[in-house]
């Protein structure tokens, strides 16, 4: 092939991803079920707009009359299948290897890959009573429940009183299940996960889905949120729960700012006990055998924000775990491990079908549980960007053609102490129908 | 001589491929320079511009209403009642006399408030700006917008006090302007016509039901139902009756109406009062 060829069938393979077309989207199954575009509920499938997330604050129902199933074609089924092969690269500027001479080196892999499934099936039972559940599996297959709860909606004729039960996402209006960003780096909110050095608690990620009960009240416009719920402290894992409990409170206000469109700040607060220890049988530990419960929290600021096109989300948090967390060694004083974090997030949605992502991420300890390590063990910075094209829109299937880079630095955690540095590029096909 | 061949016909695709998009986008950008996009709205002390909501319509409204407003998006065939149709100019909800143009107010309300049981939302978490801008973008697609006046929204005097006699009078209304005839002695939407009646474009539409419990399209207060029979309902075979009834009267039907409803937050003291007066259906020979 000469070199005009090649450069002429790149052009055509651009021609064909750029190519103008309908638009694209979401969980398909409530776009097919009201009539409604995706783009109705999404600013960018999956990321909620204010209009999305008033109709799942209503319980998936858009609350015209129309909600219950007896009004749905005996055809409609309420399921949507979402994943995305891909090819990616991953790398680790020092990871530990038994080749190596000096022990660690940097390994970098690539090749093509798939994500994990979901299958997403919610809406509505009867008119205000409502329910979602997904069937989750990793990229080899094996499943778990990502979300399992049933809600009781619109309590007394009030959109102030609605109540869920069952294994959910807490109420982050920033939310990780609808992020933007879905590589290895890039694929969850760091301060939603972290967890500080010498630190066992794992029961205080505000990103995993949650075992409880939660109340959510809302103004009928959806402007004024409140939540409060209560979650046994398992991190969402099944069977014999821990006789823990934590609680998870947020609250925000959205106001119309004239040309610039609707704003919502927030607060949230994750406060609980969760165990230090736990009964063993032979040295294993037995589910549901905790012991030593210690208290935690999360609490921090949060906020969406729009400017025309773009639009930033803005999260903040100070976390606090008990000195029992620790794994610091005997002999050692433990203390309390206090950090601060968050994160903003940029998209520039040019139109419902091509959205630009910018995300920049920290974590910074300020007190060790361990007071003989360096201050910034564990510090994190996080750096991600790219962008989903949707060349189609409907209400019937999103597909997005999605690239990104995922860049991530931890303090210290690297074999020989120094700091560690990973990355990840992604190509990928993010379909749903 | 085939290489030459070949590249003028890939180069030939090339510039087909990318011209095409932009070629649909000209056509479109024509038609919506032709178009009055320079259209505006009113609402309060805001104003709205049709070109700044194209993106909005785009999201929200184009696959029902289609990228031309006439009611041909690509779920239209798949929803009942069929999304409007914006080039006729014709709406259901509106504070003006029949025959004439709602106001932007009524376009803005009814966008905030959807339309219960059809496949219109409300769309009240959108912004201010957005559903005056919207309203604007929704006039730009008939040309009426620019060739008559809006109408002069009715009067509409103040609530009198609910009483036996205005409830009484009201049943007296309901049987004299014949409302049972669609609506059904007992407004269940089952009178001798119901099953007749058609809206402008010949498509089957059914009466509203009273019985139901749910809320009328138009507004649930006794303002709304007020001005839904003194303006009528355009584009439905629901008449307005401003020209039959006095207004006090209208007031009677609107407390008469109100006892055939469900109970809910309006009409606690007409259910009462028909209780007490041992209200029975009309008949149909009135």
């Amino acid at each position: 092939m000469t070199s005009f060829q090649r450069i002429l069938a790149g052009c055509l393979l651009l021609a064909f991803f750029t190519a103008a077309g309908p638009n694209a989207n979401a969980l398909p199954a409530f776009a097919r079920k009201y009539g409604l575009r995706c783009s109705a509920c999404h600013e960018s499938w999956p990321m909620l707009n204010y209009f999305g997330q008033k109709f799942k604050d209503n319980g998936y129902q858009l609350m015209n009359d129309r909600d219950s199933p007896i009004w749905q074609n005996n055809g409609y089924w309420p399921v949507t299948f979402r994943i995305t092969p891909n090819w990616h690269r991953e790398s680790s500027d020092k990871t530990a290897t038994d080749q190596s001479p000096t022990g660690e080196q940097q390994v970098t892999a690539n090749g093509f890959d798939v994500s994990g499934l979901d299958i997403l099936t919610g809406g509505t039972l009867e008119k205000n009573i409502s329910f979602l559940l997904v069937p989750s599996s990793d990229e080899t297959g094996a499943f778990h429940f990502e979300s399992v709860n049933a809600r009781l909606d619109n309590l007394f004729g009030s959109s102030w009183v609605n109540i869920k039960m069952g294994k959910f996402e807490v109420d982050n209006i920033v939310s990780e299940k609808r992020i933007l960003t879905i590589s290895e780096n890039g694929g969850g909110f760091e301060i939603y996960h972290f967890i500080p050095v010498n630190d066992s608690n794992i029961y205080g990620q505000i990103g995993d889905n949650q075992f409880g009960v939660e109340w959510l009240g809302h103004s009928v416009n959806d402007r004024t949120r409140v939540s409060a719920a209560l979650l046994s402290s398992n991190d969402g894992n099944v069977d014999l729960p821990n006789n823990a409990y934590s609680g998870f409170f947020a609250a925000s206000q959205a106001f119309d700012a004239g040309k610039l469109g609707t704003q919502r700040v927030g607060f949230y607060a994750m406060v609980g006990q969760a165990p230090t220890s736990f009964l063993t049988s032979g040295g294993i530990p037995i589910e549901g055998g905790g012991l030593g419960n210690k208290s935690f929290s999360r609490v921090g600021f949060n906020g969406i924000f729009y400017v025309g096109k773009l639009d930033f989300q803005v999260v903040t948090q100070h976390g606090s775990d008990n000195a029992a967390f620790s794994t610091v060694s005997a002999g050692e004083t433990a203390r309390n491990s206090v950090w601060n974090g968050g994160f903003v997030e940029t998209h520039y949605v040019y139109s419902p079908q091509l959205v630009f992502i910018q995300r920049s991420e920290w974590v910074r300890m300020s007190q060790q549980a361990d007071p003989t390590v360096a201050s910034n063990l564990g510090d994190v910075d996080a750096y991600t960007f790219g962008y989903r094209y949707n060349p189609f829109m409907n209400a019937r299937a999103g597909f997005a053609f999605h690239n990104e880079y995922s860049w991530v630095r931890a303090r210290g955690l690297a074999p020989d102490g120094t700091d560690l540095t990973t990355s990840s590029v992604m190509l990928g096909f993010d379909f749903d129908f | 001589m085939r290489t030459p061949l070949l590249k003028w016909s890939l180069l030939t695709s090339a510039a087909v491929i990318f011209a095409l998009p932009g070629l649909s986008r000209a056509q479109i950008t024509m038609y919506e320079e032709n178009q009055r996009l320079g259209m505006e709205s009113h609402v309060g002390t805001m104003t709205g511009h049709a070109k700044d909501a194209a993106m909005d319509y785009r999201r929200y409204c184009v696959g029902c209403h289609g990228p031309l407003g006439d009611g041909n998006g690509e779920n239209a065939m798949w929803i009942d009642p069929k999304p409007r149709d914006f080039e006729l100019g014709i709406f259901k909800c509106r504070s003006t006399p029949t025959g004439t143009l709602p106001t932007d107010s009524d376009l803005f309300d009814t966008i905030g408030r959807g339309l219960d049981r059809s496949n219109m939302p409300p769309w009240n978490p959108l912004s201010t700006q957005q559903r005056v801008d919207l309203v604007a973008y929704v006039k730009h697609f008939s040309p009426r917008w620019t060739t008559e006046k809006q109408g002069t929204p009715i009067q509409i005097p103040a609530e009198p006090e609910i009483t036996p006699d205005r409830v009484k009078a009201g049943q007296d209304v309901f049987a004299k302007m014949q409302c049972w005839k669609c609506h059904g002695v007992t407004g269940k939407a089952n009178g001798p016509s119901a099953s007749t009646l058609t809206d402008d474009q010949n498509r089957p539409i059914l009466p509203f039901n009273f019985t139901e419990g749910a809320r009328p399209k138009c507004g649930s207060t006794d303002v709304d139902l007020y001005r839904i029979f003194m303006t009528g309902l355009d584009g439905t075979p629901m008449p307005s009756f401003a020209d039959n009834i006095k207004p006090e009267e209208a007031w009677d039907l609107v407390f008469y109406l109100r006892t055939l409803e469900p109970e809910n937050t309006y009409n606690h003291k007409e259910r009462e009062i028909a209780k007490q007066l041992g209200l029975k259906p009309v008949s149909q020979s009135q």
